[in-house]
């Protein structure tokens, strides 16, 4: 299967990932070469196999819900490339 | 014998003992790392002061009667992935170039109550994508046997570090091999433990199914000293397993009566290097010389792993690398149109090649249309694989083959061809696929010097009986006493 230029695009768009235009050109390169090595996997019979996402025979694991520390804002927030007060600060979402 | 030369279990001893002190041993460890770091680069942050003051804070407990936890004042050096209270933690990455976690991971925690004295923190692929430590966005690791050869990754700095004598222990992680292959190509001992044994809480996630956190050292021994440091539950991580943690440092040693090798014939194919191979099929006469009983077994669909792994590794990378956006840590653009202009540019610009192209087979993987025939496809393989699995341990305790296909290959020789890169975890993704533990310990050396690993494989929570055989196999052999000159 050939990765074409508007594939690469759609999904790097999808990823939320700006690529460059020779970013693009490789990767249209080595996503069809990556994906016909995948395409092996087209042979194997796997008609009825339950999946598996997860190699443990755990469900789900619960525990008491008791109110405990969380880290203090200054500390939350000291990470953040801006900030305005105690909020992250991005750029507007609403015109 | 000077200090660096010892291992990390004689270093306890003497500790404990109080023929030397933990500041004398940091500071060994320290000269050692000023003499060597400039050839192998395998560190990212390193900090003699503040290894000084933890050991100076060690000694004094020992000096007022206080207890000293199992590690009694040793050095030790963690991957740059594993977050730290107030140390950079940047995961190789530009993107978390400028961050210091605000909180300890569960394994740093263990480490501080067994008295353990980090010095330095080691260089890996970018978000632990990679097999050479070469998509470091800061430097490339030289692997300390010919350092114009690649450590292996992605825990390349972990092992390096190691084979160079900087530290006694590290602390790798191993999606797909993270931890062995590096360790094969360094000629040390490597371990992942099973899915669940060690917990995932403070481990920067890469793909949350299939990482762990484990002991990188030069015997069995240490390895298996640090595995009971930082195994155990921690309600912090829902899938870290509820069972009590053995003592694997004195079990290792006791001998595994009438222990039952499989060899995995599928391993011995195309692909794996003459050298390699004949120094495996060595190692299964060795340990058949030491009363282990050889079996062959078939993992049929192990020869599908690599494709299997790269459609869920990606898949899961591609939800869990979402998170920097540029607004809560990390790096963001400093030009932008508006928001998602903001998220695009960030990622761009702040993720290596590597990194975007997992992004990106992840997020084709999980798209609409195609996530039946990619990603649910890739999830039914992985049944298999562990179906293989529970088969070949009816008829044995531990599987048996090579690490890698073979020794460490040239900086630059595989990084501009993805599907080669890939192919040098064939015999390890599997493991974390099924969630199983694997060891990987020194089997010898090429013509040229370069080391070999040997890889042991084994059911769920049986890393004891991967230790006892590593054991075995290191008492009748000294290919894990031998370190390179530099």
């Amino acid at each position: 299967m050939a990765f074409t230029r508007e594939q690469v695009v759609k999904i790097a768009d999808l990823g939320r990932l700006h690529l460059t235009e020779s970013e693009i050109e490789s990767m249209s390169k080595q996503l069809t070469a990556i994906l016909g090595f995948f395409e092996q996997l087209e042979a194997i019979d796997t008609e009825g196999i339950e999946p598996m996402a997860h190699c443990l025979p755990i469900q789900n694991v619960f525990r008491e819900d008791e109110k405990k520390p969380g880290l203090p804002p200054d500390e939350a927030l000291a990470n953040a490339p801006k900030r305005v007060g105690d909020f992250f600060s991005v750029p507007p979402i609403l015109d | 014998m000077s200090l660096i030369e010892k291992t990390a279990t004689e270093l306890v001893s003497l500790l404990n003992k109080g023929e030397v002190t933990s500041r004398e041993l940091t500071e060994a460890f320290c000269d050692r790392i000023a003499e060597v770091e400039g050839k192998v680069k395998a560190l990212l942050y390193h900090d003699r002061d503040g290894a000084l003051a933890q050991a100076e804070a060690v000694d004094l407990s020992r000096k007022s009667g206080k207890p000293v936890g199992k590690l009694a004042g040793l050095p030790i050096i963690v991957k740059d992935i594993l977050c730290t209270k107030g140390e950079p933690t940047t995961c190789a990455s530009r993107m978390l170039e400028n961050f210091k976690a605000p909180y300890d991971a569960h394994v740093i925690s263990l480490l501080q109550n067994a008295s353990s004295v980090r010095i330095a923190r080691a260089n890996m692929d970018e978000f632990a994508m990679g097999s050479s430590c070469e998509n470091s966005a800061f430097q490339k690791t030289r692997n300390p046997w010919n350092l114009d050869c690649v450590p292996g990754g992605s825990s390349g700095g972990s092992a390096a570090c190691i084979a160079a004598k900087e530290a006694p222990l590290s602390l790798g992680t191993d999606t797909g091999g993270s931890i062995r292959q590096p360790a094969g190509l360094c000629g040390i001992v490597g371990l992942k433990p099973t899915y669940g044994r060690v917990s995932r809480f403070g481990l920067v996630a890469y793909a949350s199914s299939l990482d762990q956190i484990g002991p990188m050292a030069r015997t069995v021994e240490d390895a298996a000293l640090l595995l009971e440091v930082i195994s155990g539950h921690d309600e912090r991580d829902s899938t870290c397993a509820n069972l009590p943690v053995p003592e694997y440092s004195k079990i290792c040693r006791a001998p595994k009566k009438g222990l039952r090798v499989g060899v995995v014939t599928d391993y011995f194919g195309e692909g794996l290097d003459p050298e390699v191979e004949a120094a495996v099929r060595e190692a299964v006469r060795v340990l058949e010389s030491q009363g282990a009983k050889i079996v062959e077994v078939r993992l049929p669909t192990s020869k599908y792993a690599i494709p299997t792994y790269y459609m869920v590794a990606t898949a899961e990378a591609s939800s869990n690398l979402a998170r920097y956006d540029g607004v809560h840590y990390g790096y963001r653009a400093k030009e932008y149109s508006d928001l998602i202009d903001m998220y695009k540019k960030t990622r761009g610009e702040g993720f290596g090649a590597e990194v975007k192209r997992r992004i990106m087979l992840g997020t084709l993987a999980l798209s609409a249309g195609r996530r039946d025939a990619f990603y649910v496809k890739a999830l039914q393989v992985r049944r298999l694989l562990r179906n293989d699995y529970d088969k070949a341990f009816e008829s044995c305790d531990v599987v048996l083959g090579p690490t890698s296909p073979s020794a460490a290959f040239k900086i630059g020789e595989k990084s501009d061809d993805p599907v080669a890169m890939y192919l040098s975890d064939i015999y390890t993704v599997a493991t974390n696929l099924a969630g199983l533990p694997g060891l990987s310990i020194p089997c010898g050396f090429t013509k040229s010097g370069l080391p070999i690993g040997l890889q042991l494989q084994g059911p769920a929570f049986a890393e004891e009986t991967l230790l006892q055989a590593g054991y075995l196999y290191q008492q009748a052999t000294d290919w894990h006493t031998k370190t390179p000159s530099l």
